[in-house]
């Protein structure tokens, strides 16, 4: 991923030191110079997260410790409401909620702060020259850092309330992971340029992701998508975050595949093979949108400081 | 850095042998002294006389070069801004297209140091941000050789909520230093801007001048190979102002590039090889500071414009000078007596010429005498800016015989101020039938009886 935390396209002012001209580099000391570069650009990729989580979090820690427990509190009221309350529905449906919701969330947090993120940095694009992907992958990372801790947090928690979700199935959250990742970065890419000369692209996306949510397996089980689609089902899968959503919980809620109150299935497959095929499906779309999104970025990004 | 690049002595690129040397004693030289109607000026205009090859007079290899740059800005009205709009309604034009620059082309050698000058919105800001990379040309090219630092705005992008050390790390690395080169030359920093007591408050409460510092400092520890700065030194007390311009100094000699745009035409003349006069987006000046400055304080008002301005930096420059029997017909250049003759005088009329322009032109004769003289009706031609032709039409030459040329005076009708005046060597000529002499005279011959 290190070719997209790349320069602006515009007039390359050329990075080495001397003039090429007099002095033609070794292709060794051009290589340690890219490098070198390379390295440079994560230092601001992760300076810029870093910054930030300071801003945001400045002096509370209550602050940052509260967006950790946040998901927690979800987790608390929808197992009330739905188990305690209304005594139906999927076992155990906090955990079932939470491991589709948090990855969910991570992706949409991602995607609409990414989209801002060249507008509200607008001061510092018409007058710096730096690496301007590093705008929306900041973005990324920021939501990124949430979502780890809040997955650390949901196994503890769950481990604590004696759900064992330990086991092979938790493999599956690698290639899961790497996909939604893929996804995130090329949609944050596209709509952060888009939303520089388009400015209600914000306002779309902020719709889109509303009505997109719905079309996950977060709060209802795939089985009842399967009652409607039956042999169509594969056209629902091929929104990458579906896959996503329902590999994360298959890793982590497991079982049971069966809604035994109504025979409803709540897992999209009992077994690997069948997340890891849609994984497939859905990574080869993800690169797709990548390519996609870097180009549409690369395009239009040196028009960024005239249109801001 | 390679060897070449420290001990470079101040290299004088582009400038026509005249204006370089003018440079050790800016108030002689040709602007005031105008070229009389008998000279002819045929030097292109200084800004044309930049050299093409690949090093400057003295051998400095190129570092920033810019071919033909223009730079258009888009009106917002002619563009879709909203998804919305690119779907539903595509492109209706309506407003228009503004040139911000226009066919620049400079070079600059390794280890000058030039000063960019022009009224309010004449470009400045937009070259640089062209030569930094930040905004892409619309025609044209640029290549700059080297790290640049472009000091566009002191301290953008630091974030108020955050201490100095924090942004001194995050604006160094957005400008791009790795950690390890920020570690090395924190401290440095922090001394430059003499805020080592503050270096851990948070940067809003930061005076403007502290910010400032801040921002300087940061700026040029990034070692940069070319500088471009914008107008930032005018912020800061007295002392700061001095450090960085002891900075820029000590930049200058250890041979970096600087390319600084200021308004103080006096720190221009301290402290540059070299002057580039930016007017409505067009170069109209690349040479020696003093020429350049006097230029631009004639045309900024600051000095009395009592005498007229060479003509190739006028308000209103006569381009051209056209001989037909007709207007617009195709140009001869020999006429009968009694044909008609229609004298087309095309004039580039720029934004801040008078609004009504008066124009004398002569006829002249064998070592310029005048023979006859034509003006605009009182009151004058308008000046709208752009180029505007004058017609003067001679119904019935009279029986002349000789070759001729035009001088043409400006001024403004208002006033009665001269602006320029140019001779143009372009001939015509009258074949009268008299074998001899200018005239032809009825006469008699007779001996007295
Ligand atoms: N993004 C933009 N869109 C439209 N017009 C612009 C844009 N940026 C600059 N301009 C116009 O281009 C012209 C040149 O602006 P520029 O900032 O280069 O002037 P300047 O020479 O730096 O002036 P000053 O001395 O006031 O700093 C101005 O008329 C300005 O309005
Ligand atoms: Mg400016």
């Amino acid at each position: 991923m290190s070719n997209l935390i790349d320069e602006r396209s515009a007039p390359a002012a050329q990075p080495d030191r001397q003039d090429p001209a007099l002095r033609a580099p070794e292709p060794r000391t051009l290589e340690r110079r890219s490098r070198a570069q390379t390295r440079v650009r994560w230092e601001l990729l992760r300076n810029l997260i870093r910054k930030d989580l300071k801003v945001k979090y400045k002096g509370s820690t209550l602050g940052f410790a509260w967006s950790l427990a946040n998901p927690l509190l979800l987790l608390a009221v929808y197992t009330l409401v739905f188990q305690v309350i209304m005594k139906s529905g999927v076992p155990r449906f906090g955990v079932y909620l939470m491991s589709g919701l948090l990855i969910w969330n991570a992706f949409s947090a991602s995607v609409s702060a990414a989209c801002g993120s060249v507008v509200f940095n607008a001061n510092l694009v018409k007058k710096v020259r730096f690496p301007l992907p590093v705008l929306p992958l900041s973005a990324v990372g920021f939501a990124l850092v949430h979502f780890v801790l809040q997955l650390f947090v949901l196994f503890v928690v769950v481990a604590a309330l004696g759900y064992s979700f330990v086991g092979p199935g938790l493999f599956l959250l690698v290639p899961a992971f790497a996909v939604v990742m893929i996804f995130t970065v090329a949609l944050s890419m596209l709509v952060s340029a888009l939303n520089v000369r388009y400015r209600d692209t914000e306002h779309l996306l902020e719709v889109a992701l509303l009505a997109w949510f719905w079309v996950n397996p977060i709060v209802y089980p795939v089985g009842l998508i399967r009652k409607v689609l039956h042999e169509w089902t594969w056209v629902y899968f091929l929104n990458p975050m579906a896959t996503v959503t329902a590999t994360f919980q298959r890793a982590i809620y497991k079982a049971p595949y069966v809604n035994p109150a109504n025979g409803q299935t709540i897992l999209a497959d009992p077994g690997y093979l069948f997340y890891l095929e849609h994984l497939a499906i859905a990574g080869a779309i993800s690169l797709a949108l990548l390519w996609f999104g870097v180009h549409v970025f690369r395009r239009l990004q040196a028009d960024f400081a005239e249109d801001l | 850095m390679s060897a070449q690049q420290s001990p470079a002595e101040p290299a004088v690129i582009g400038v026509p042998a005249d204006a370089a040397d003018a440079a050790a004693e800016p108030v002689s030289l040709s602007v005031d002294g105008l070229p009389s109607t008998g000279t002819p000026r045929q030097t292109p205009p200084p800004a044309l006389a930049g050299n093409t090859r690949g090093e400057g007079p003295s051998g400095a290899p190129v570092v920033i070069r810019a071919t033909g740059v223009g730079k258009k800005f888009v009106s917002y009205h002619r563009r879709a801004t909203s998804l919305k709009e690119l779907f539903v309604r595509r492109g209706q034009a309506s407003g228009d297209d503004f040139w911000a620059l226009r066919d620049i082309d400079v070079e600059i050698g390794r280890g000058q140091t030039v000063g960019l000058a022009g009224a309010n919105g004449s470009g400045k800001s937009t070259l640089l941000k062209v030569l930094a990379g930040i905004l892409r040309p619309t025609n044209g090219e640029v290549s700059v050789t080297g790290r640049i630092a472009s000091l566009l705005e002191l301290g953008a992008g630091f974030n108020g909520e955050l201490s100095g050390r924090d942004n001194v790390y995050l604006n160094a690395s957005l400008l791009g230093l790795s950690r390890r080169e920020i570690d090395r030359m924190f401290d440095s920093i922090v001394d430059f801007a003499e805020l080592p007591h503050k270096i851990d408050n948070e940067v809003k409460h930061y005076s403007s001048g502290q910010y400032v510092r801040l921002g300087f400092a940061v700026a040029v520890h990034v070692d940069p190979d070319v500088l471009l700065v914008d107008e930032v030194l005018a912020v800061g007390d007295e002392a700061f102002q001095k450090k960085c311009l002891a900075k820029i100094d000590e930049f200058r000699a250890e041979g970096r590039t600087i390319l600084f745009v200021t308004h103080s035409l006096d720190l221009i003349e301290g402290m540059c090889d070299r002057i580039l006069v930016l007017e409505s987006g067009s170069l109209i000046f690349d040479g020696a500071p003093g020429i350049g400055t006097r230029l631009l304080r004639q045309r900024l008002g600051s000095l009395p414009t009592n005498g007229p301005v060479p003509h190739e930096y006028a308000s209103v420059r006569p381009i051209s000078v056209v001989f037909a029997p007709d207007p617009g017909r195709p140009p001869q250049v020999q006429f009968d007596p009694g044909e008609k003759l229609t004298l087309s005088i095309t004039l580039d009329v720029a934004e801040d010429a008078p609004d009504r322009l008066y124009l004398h032109v002569y006829v002249l004769g064998q070592d310029d005498l005048p023979i006859w003289l034509m003006e605009t009706p009182s009151g004058g031609v308008p000046g709208t800016p752009g180029t505007l032709t004058v017609d003067f039409t001679v119904p019935k030459l009279p029986e002349l015989f000789g070759a001729f040329a035009t001088s043409v005076h400006v001024s403004d009708a208002a006033t009665g101020d001269v602006i320029t005046r140019r001779r143009f060597d372009d001939l015509f000529g009258i074949s009268g039938s008299q074998p001899g002499g200018l005239l032809k005279v009825d006469y008699e011959a007779r001996t007295r009886t």
